[in-house]
């Protein structure tokens, strides 16, 4: 409350020019920084600060942590390669196309940012489970998905597809169309300037927002837990595996708990460093 | 131009000052426990609270920590309980999960696991003393399974009988073996393996068809109630919260699920958690955990 006083003072002797105000602006403003980054590093400080250094190797390689890693690892792949080869084409349209009901589509499509994951997961059950809208056709056609390793690639490509599209779509966007006029002009075909001009120049970009989908789809919950099912080796990921073992093996979580966090550390740098070369690369 | 920006400005500023007056006024509600109340009218119950002292705040709230089984059981203790004046908070969950955020120092005054396994990890974890656990009331294991020719599943296998639990191509959901109830599930398949009825290879028989190992009891039986798997075994107090037809499990080859009831070591509310567990244990909330399908504390001594 007090600070807040102080601070509407600031602004208004702020506007007459008062060097104490300036002064007080920019203590009130370095607190706010440093108790808000304070926040978000640490409770991961403080889960690092847990991890069972000595007994890491041991935990590390227990089968339940080895079966989660493989499966994440091999799940957000596949949901990897599905968003590229489906997603690339729907950027695309996106980025180049006006066509009634586009924003319309634009909305939906980033629906799975703001939809709750658990809600996602009903969702995905009702439509694909056994009882589901579709199930009687994938019951005939043979595909069983509740409960499969194909339940998780779907879940994780429900909630992070929204990241890798919006971002591809940006950067095709961000290739000035002056540029394919002169590929055009030059006898380059359609393909010919896809490949050649639109997609070097948007490549940082496409990737800056793979990557991030990728990180999406590894932290993936809330739908693949109620649509998927806990199987070790199966569908139980990484994020699942630290939920069931956070209940009977504290450590255990933590160590996969860290595991993902170095990783998406790892994943988040890489992106905002080609994100910085999307923007050279095009100049914007 | 320049003045509708300074306006624009200014109504910023307004909304943000709001915005950051209301997240204060938010953060600090939060932070701060509810005011010890002012003296009010005593409780209805002017016996169980001295005529001079007001019944303070740790008189008329508890957090009770309860396994998911009890739910029904334990809304009703509760919404009796209200009637006295006692207001029942409660958190439900796989009692491992409860014992986990307890041990992590989760404010709790009553915890009622649904094994002793938990109530011991919980008493090792130094959140509850030795020997002020008590038993609450027993419980049975039962299969559920969709009834015949319900829904569009096509693809279920029903079962009819415990045997039909090895039948090749069904699809089984058990709780995790960290969950009381997934435990006592793998206890009962060792009993039914030992008997030659069923023969030695009937565990594995059984495990190879378990398609998922959920984290909750209320979990299981909702995969079964949607359709996504064909048989779980629950406790037979959740099967009858279902219309969902069950296979009774005969006592010799079910064990008998035993809950404890306790008061935390640093209940916030001692006194409404003593209040609580009295009245559970009492006979009006034993014939109300009977109601719901638990067997008598007594039973499980």
């Amino acid at each position: 409350m007090l600070r807040l006083q102080t601070e509407s003072a600031a602004y208004t002797q702020a506007e007459q020019g008062a060097s104490w105000g300036r002064i007080a602006g920019a203590l009130a403003l370095a607190t706010a920084v440093a108790l808000f980054a304070g926040f978000l590093v640490l409770p991961i400080v403080a889960l690092l600060l847990r991890v069972p250094v000595s007994a890491l190797g041991e935990y590390a390689t227990r089968p339940v942590v080895l079966d989660a890693l493989k499966l994440s690892l091999f799940t957000s792949l596949c949901s990897l390669g599905l968003m590229l080869a489906l997603g690339t084409p729907v950027a695309f349209v996106l980025a180049r196309h006006r066509f009634a009901g586009k924003s319309l589509l634009e909305t939906l499509i980033e629906m799975p940012v703001v939809l709750p994951p658990a809600v996602a997961g009903v969702a995905l059950l009702l439509a694909f489970g056994r009882r589901g809208l579709l199930g009687p056709l994938l019951d005939t056609a043979g595909v069983e998905l509740a409960f499969t390793t194909a339940a998780v690639v779907l879940a994780q490509t429900f909630v992070a597809s929204p990241f890798y599209l919006r971002s591809a779509q940006a950067a095709f966007q961000s290739v000035p169309v002056e540029l394919e006029q002169v590929a055009a002009t030059e006898g380059a075909g359609r393909w010919a300037r896809f490949w050649n001009v639109i997609l070097p120049l948007s490549l940082p970009g496409i990737t800056g927002g793979a990557i991030i989908a990728w990180a999406r789809a590894l932290a993936e919950f809330g739908a693949t837990i109620l649509f998927a099912g806990n199987f070790q080796g199966r569908t139980q990921t990484m994020p699942l595996a630290i939920y069931t073992q956070m209940e009977s093996d504290l450590n255990a979580a933590i160590i996969m708990s860290a595991i993902l966090v170095c990783s998406s550390f790892a994943l988040l740098v890489t992106f905002r460093w080609l994100s910085r070369s999307q923007m050279e690369s095009t100049g914007t | 131009m320049e003045e509708s920006m300074r306006l624009q400005y200014r109504v910023v500023r307004i909304i943000a000052g709001v915005l950051a007056l209301s997240v204060l006024t938010i953060l600090t509600g939060c932070a701060q426990r509810p005011p010890a109340s002012a003296p009010q009218a005593t409780s209805t119950r002017g016996a169980a609270t001295p005529a001079t002292q007001a019944p303070s705040d740790s008189q008329r709230t508890v957090v009770v920590f309860a396994a998911s089984s009890l739910k029904e059981a334990f809304e009703e203790l509760g919404s009796n309980l209200e009637k006295q004046g006692v207001e029942v908070e409660y958190n439900l969950g796989g009692s491992q999960a409860l014992a986990a955020q307890l041990a992590q120092g989760a404010r709790a005054d009553v915890f009622a696991s649904a094994d002793l396994r938990n109530m011991q990890s919980a008493i090792d974890a130094g959140v509850i003393v030795s020997g002020t656990q008590r038993v609450l009331a027993t419980n049975r294991l039962v299969v559920v399974t969709q009834g015949a020719g319900t829904g569009t599943g096509t693809g279920t296998v029903a079962i009819t009988d415990l045997h039909d639990l090895m039948r090749p191509g069904l699809r089984l959901v058990l709780a995790d073996r960290t969950v009381p109830v997934g435990n006592y599930s793998l206890q009962m398949l060792d009993r039914l393996a030992a008997d030659p009825a069923y023969g030695p290879g009937f565990k594995e028989r059984v495990l190879a068809n378990v398609v998922s190992y959920e984290n909750n009891v209320r979990q299981v039986l909702a995969k079964v109630q949607l359709g996504e798997a064909d048989a779980g075994i629950v406790y037979a107090t959740d099967a009858s919260t279902t219309t969902l037809r069950t296979i009774p499990v005969p006592d010799r080859y079910s064990p008998l699920a035993r809950y404890y009831i306790a008061p935390l070591k640093d209940a916030p509310h001692p006194q409404a958690a003593s209040r609580f567990i009295a009245y559970a244990l009492s006979d009006e909330g034993q014939q109300i955990l009977q109601n719901h399908g638990f067997g008598r504390a007594q039973e499980g001594k």
